[in-house]
């Protein structure tokens, strides 16, 4: 009877592990973008959430052109190059909205870049609506997603998707940006713009490159999470608010905190509800509360630096 | 037609004094915040609430209505403002949807989705201001609007608004002049808070009804576009701007084409504002207001050319140098 029932509250505990994980996977991918830019401009973009949204409908109108109806390796194939199709459009995106309204703005006062960034945001989530109406629209999965049992945990194979890309994706951006020529010159410009500039590093173009990675990576999260949540014109605003959350807790400019800053950020989302009891409908509250903790107690985050501001 | 216009001007009214608030935030202290919307809904809820169940008057309301919503700027105000600014755009950004959250949700107090209905209408000595007739409620309004106003004008000229512009054009020289920058950022968010509250106060009264589905986002939107339009630092220049923003909203229905413009039009054309603004006229139609040594404080887009660049160099933001630091 006890035994049973430890066995059981350790599946139970491995379930919400794993639910955890994916969500914070996803998070993780899109604190990326954030974290970067930041760590560049030094600017939040509020646009990082409806390019998400962009990108997710641009994969989800390939994903529906090129599937067949039955199921099979083909429909996995045709997601991932649909998926390709919405990272494309959305770095594209990206480094037009980057070109556009705020490069302009690059010298002028701090508060300039951010308004304009939430002009575009309000601009892309309703074009959207405009465009492709406000109703949200279905992706269906690529494969059949019947819960398998492992060990008493139930693991949908979206969830195996999730964690495969997010894993793939992140090592491949660390390896980026750690080993290439190009993560070399963001991880200069990021240092110092000028000095950067004076060395011959191209700075605007590594500034585009990163909005492109960025809007990329953001793409490819909206359209995992998709099959779970629908498409639809503001499914960026509170997942993007959230993994801006996950970026500020891992500490904001710095990649590794934003992969750490977002699976936090699942794990206590799925924790608090299921064992502190904490009401599903106050879930997307708990992001703002780890927040304004996170900014009290250490604002820097856990793997940022703590910055001092030059006079 | 009449009618309809006293009802843009009535909107407007309520809008100027939300706006006015976000211009402290904004125009004085140069911070972002996104959460007027949440501070507009308490102070509507605030009203809303102890008119119908408690059965207070209007008028005890309203004050409290501005408390309440100040109380919560300074809460949320509080762990945010001691660090750079972009953390309460988005802290403030999060509260919005929390506070639309909650009255979604707490059914025992705000009924819900379907919110409330049945306020009573305002009475003033004896008088019953109907927002059926236009007129008496526009007054109404409007006299908030210019006690706001005044009292906004006589803050800036304070030594209170001295602080705020130093914060905006140089944080730490101000913290080194002996500003307590915390204290006076938490004041100002708590005083555009207040406004906002009691813009709510005033909606509440006018729809004699209040629901959820009201305090959206796209409020905060409108009013930040409110501000960076007429321009930022100017009380005049904002409320000018709330007419113009109030007037593009309800253009469809002003000349009947609300069924062949789709809603989303103009939220595109208030995105497309605040991005063209910032690129191509940061100080908005006006521009600042530039106080003192030329006299009478005249505006800085009105100078002279020659002086222009002088009162550049005094009072307007020097260049800063694009990250790096």
């Amino acid at each position: 009877m006890l035994r049973s029932r430890i066995v059981g509250s350790i599946a139970e505990f491995f379930q919400h592990l794993m639910n955890g994980l994916t969500l914070g996977g996803i998070y993780a991918l899109i604190a990326l973008g954030y974290t970067m830019v930041y760590g560049i401009l030094k600017f939040i973009n509020f646009a990082h959430g409806d390019i998400l949204m962009v990108g997710s409908y641009i994969g989800m109108f390939a994903y529906n052109l090129i599937r067949g109806e039955t199921l099979g390796p083909w429909t996995i194939v045709a997601f991932f190059l649909s998926m390709l199709v919405g990272m494309l459009f959305s770095a594209v995106l990206g480094m037009a909205i980057e070109k556009i309204a705020y490069k302009p703005l690059r010298k002028a006062t701090r508060l300039a870049p951010l308004l304009s960034a939430i002009g575009v945001s309000f601009i892309l989530s309703n074009m959207a609506a405009w465009l492709w109406g406000t109703k949200s629209r279905k992706l269906e999965y690529p494969f059949d997603n019947t819960p398998l049992q492992i060990g008493g945990v139930a693991v949908t194979p979206h969830q195996i998707l999730i964690l495969v890309v997010v894993v793939v994706m992140m090592v491949s951006l660390k390896l980026f940006v750690d080993r290439s020529r190009m993560g070399k010159a963001m991880r200069a410009t990021s240092l110092d713009q000028d000095t950067a500039k004076l060395m011959g590093i191209k700075v605007d173009r590594v500034i585009a490159i990163t909005f492109g990675i960025g809007s990329a990576l953001a793409a490819t999260a909206g359209f995992l999470i998709a099959l779970d949540i629908k498409v639809y014109p503001s499914m960026g605003t509170m997942t993007g608010l959230k993994a801006f959350v996950a970026a500020v807790v891992g500490g904001i400019g710095s990649i590794s905190g934003a992969m750490v800053g977002g699976i936090l950020l699942g794990l206590v989302e799925t924790f608090g509800v299921a064992l502190l009891g904490i009401p599903y409908g106050l879930k997307d509250t708990i992001a703002f509360v780890v927040l304004i903790l996170i900014l009290l107690v250490k604002p820097e985050g856990i793997l940022g630096k703590a910055e001092k501001e030059k006079v | 037609m009449v009618s309809f216009i006293l009802l843009i001007l009535i909107y407007t009214g309520i809008y100027a004094l939300m706006a006015m608030g976000q211009n402290v935030i904004t125009g004085y202290v140069g911070l972002l915040s996104l959460c007027q919307a949440g501070f507009f809904a308490i102070g509507s809820y605030v009203t809303a609430i102890l008119t119908t169940s408690a059965g207070w008057n209007f008028w005890l309301t309203v004050p409290l209505a501005g408390l309440i919503a100040a109380l919560f700027g300074v809460l949320i105000g509080l762990p945010t403002l001691r660090l750079k600014g972009d953390y309460l755009a988005i802290a403030t950004l999060g509260f919005g949807e929390i506070v639309r959250n909650i009255l979604n949700n707490w059914d025992s107090l705000t009924n819900g989705p379907m919110g409330i209905q049945k306020i009573p209408m305002v009475r003033f000595f004896g008088m019953t201001i109907s927002p059926y007739r236009k007129w008496g409620f526009l007054i109404m309004v409007w006299m908030f609007v210019v006690v706001g106003y005044v009292l906004f004008k006589r803050l800036a000229k304070s030594r209170m608004g001295r602080a705020l512009e130093a914060i905006r054009e140089d944080e730490i020289a101000a913290s080194s002049m002996g500003i307590n920058t915390t204290q006076y950022k938490v004041w100002a968010f708590a005083l555009g808070a207040f406004s906002a509250g009691i813009a709510g106060s005033l909606q509440a009264v006018f729809t004699l009804s209040v629901t959820p589905g009201t305090f959206t986002f796209m409020v905060s939107i409108m009013v930040l576009c409110m501000v960076v339009l007429g321009g930022m630092g100017n009380f005049k220049a904002v409320v000018l701007g709330a007419f113009i923003i109030q007037f593009i909203s309800y253009f469809p229905q002003l000349v009947g084409l609300s069924n062949v413009i789709p809603p989303q039009f103009k939220q595109v054309l208030f995105g497309l504002i605040l991005v063209v603004m910032m690129i191509w006229r940061p100080q908005g139609i006006l521009g600042r207001e530039v106080r003192g040594h030329f006299g009478d404080g005249g505006k800085a887009s009105v100078l002279p050319k020659g002086w222009k660049g002088l009162a550049e160099r005094l009072h307007g933001k020097p260049a800063k140098k694009g990250g790096g630091r």
